[in-house]
């Protein structure tokens, strides 16, 4: 004889419970479509503002050509960093983690689930930008697409432990104004609008979005290779964010 | 075990064990070291002293084989403001192996109504109950529930216990926090009594309210008997007249007892118009315990 509430524990496959975490991710995401909108919004000014006017000074005459692969390189920092260190520090606040952690979601699970869903989200707002950029004259070199790609999803990752990260350490109202923050000085100090500070080779390891943005100039607009600093820069920042986040990760 | 926060210790060398199928309620004021006590069981925090064993694993190093069989109803928030009712219990229901069925909780819990509303919408009480379902759909063998029918109306909360009931008669273990007497009265086999991190008293709810010198027999009577001689010779008992004909006895009042004050009364030639008695409450034992420490 056994009732409704007999004990029947276990675990659905790793698969469905990462798939269904991904899918909860995405649909709430899709629910505030106004600040994925919005997270678009000053790319896309960018975009047209510096690619289009002589409004800053660039080290190259082909402006969109200089400008567009920046604005892609600032949009993946703006969704895998700005945006989902401020939603994650909020959920942390809301006890949404903790109630994940008191679930049968691993927390590598939802650390994966995180991320990918912010993969789909940064695949989508790249192909409007490009879409835009296209139509305004851009014109992209396919020949080196995949290692373009390639240090994209790196980048993607880089930014999305350091999210997860920062947003164990400090209190979401905090996490907010540091994003924020962030995001401001890599936009003006970034290479997106004006050149990066030439550091040398070094460049390539402190300012992660110059070094995304040049390797999106060199295979985009250049159609050459991917410099070999960057991905060791962009691959030293993705393990070690993802290792911090990793290790730092509090649901509570 | 042993938890502190800083300098402030919030619980002091608590040691309880819930048997298998048993409903275990903590009882106590707020401060008292429940939720804290809790916490521990379900792997938020590492004891600062002693350890836990959930289902014969450590909460912090087997979490993830621990999580998929324990249910885990958290005192508030925890979850999306922007999911709605349905949305969040199917993703629930989605982790685990053989869910329950959510339509089923839904309107056991008295949710169907609310289905498509948003979190941040629902009531106080209707925000409850989802944590409820959240923490059953799993099909769970321990359920942990921190004060589960806080902020409930009367209705839900009567809900709520008709389900823990019935949790208990197919085999779940529950180990519930709450401040409500009634509630632990009720459901619980066996009660744990907190105050200030320490367990005060332990036992079932029966032992608890059947300590000698608890029960009372309330006897009305012609007035001015001399009650002062019931008992002597009987150690065990006292006896007042508190108004009028309006006798009160309490003390060792097994049937020998009873059986002795009623003789007693026939002796004095006494007619007797009514014989009251009257049990301890958990209320009685608990307000006693706190007495104690307030004096």
């Amino acid at each position: 004889m056994t009732g409704t509430f007999t004990p029947a524990p276990g675990r659905a496959a790793t698969r469905t419970v990462v798939g269904r975490q991904i899918r909860m991710e995405l649909l709430l995401t899709a629910r505030r479509g106004e600040a994925v909108v919005l997270a678009m919004g000053v790319p896309l000014l960018v975009l047209l503002g510096a690619g289009l006017t002589r409004a800053t000074n660039l080290p190259t005459g082909n402006r969109l050509g200089y400008v567009v692969p920046g604005v892609l390189a600032l949009t993946v920092m703006s969704t895998a960093f700005t945006g989902q260190a401020i939603t994650t520090g909020y959920e942390r606040s809301y006890g949404v983690l903790k109630r994940l952690g008191a679930s049968p979601l691993t927390r590598p699970g939802l650390l994966f689930a995180k991320t990918a869903a912010i993969l789909c989200l940064v695949a989508l707002q790249l192909l409007v930008l490009a879409a835009v950029g296209v139509a305004v004259g851009w014109r992209p070199e396919f020949g080196q697409v995949l290692p373009a790609l390639g240090v994209t999803v790196l980048a993607t990752a880089a930014y999305s432990g350091l999210a997860l990260w920062i947003a164990s350490l400090l209190r979401p109202e905090t996490v907010t104004a540091a994003a924020t923050l962030i995001y401001v000085l890599m936009l003006a100090a970034g290479g997106i609008m004006f050149a990066a500070p030439d550091l040398g080779a070094a460049g390539h390891f402190l300012l992660p979005l110059a070094a995304h943005a040049e390797a999106l100039r060199n295979t985009l607009t250049a159609g050459t290779a991917v410099p070999g600093g960057v991905w060791a820069g962009l691959g030293l920042w993705a393990a070690g964010s993802l290792t911090a986040a990793a290790r730092g990760f509090r649901w509570e | 075990m042993v938890v502190r926060y800083g300098g402030t210790t919030a619980v002091y060398g608590v040691s309880l064990t819930v048997p298998r199928g048993r409903v275990l309620a903590l009882l106590g004021n707020n401060g008292a070291g429940k939720t804290s006590l809790l916490q521990v069981c379900e792997g938020f925090r590492r004891p600062d002293g002693g350890a836990a064993r959930v289902l014969g694993l450590d909460p912090v190093a087997d979490h993830d084989a621990l999580m998929p069989r324990i249910g885990i109803m958290l005192q508030s928030g925890g979850v999306y403001p922007w999911a709605t009712v349905g949305e969040i219990l199917r993703l629930f229901a989605s982790f685990a192996a053989h869910p329950l069925d959510t339509g089923m909780l839904l309107d056991r819990l008295g949710l169907r109504t609310v289905e498509k509303t948003r979190w941040r919408r629902l009531s106080g009480g209707e925000q409850q109950r989802l944590a409820l379902a959240v923490a059953l759909v799993g099909r769970p063998e321990l359920v942990f529930l921190d004060e589960p029918t806080a902020g409930m109306d009367t209705e839900a909360r009567h809900t709520t216990w008709q389900l823990i009931e019935e949790l208990r008669a197919d085999g779940v273990s529950v180990l519930l926090t709450t401040h409500l007497l009634d509630e632990a009265e009720r459901l619980a086999d066996h009660v744990v009594i907190m105050r200030s991190g320490v367990v005060a008293a332990t036992g079932t709810p029966a032992e608890l309210t059947a300590v000698a010198g608890i029960d009372l027999l309330e006897v009305h009577a012609d007035a001015g008997l001399p009650i002062a001689t019931l008992a002597t010779g009987r150690p065990g008992l006292t006896a007042t007249e508190d108004a009028s004909g309006e006798y009160t006895i309490s003390g060792t009042l097994d049937s020998a007892g009873i059986a002795a004050v009623l003789t007693w009364f026939a002796d004095t030639g006494a007619q007797v118009t009514a014989v009251n008695t009257r049990r301890r409450t958990l209320e009685d034992v608990y307000l006693a315990l706190t007495a104690k420490v307030l004096r």
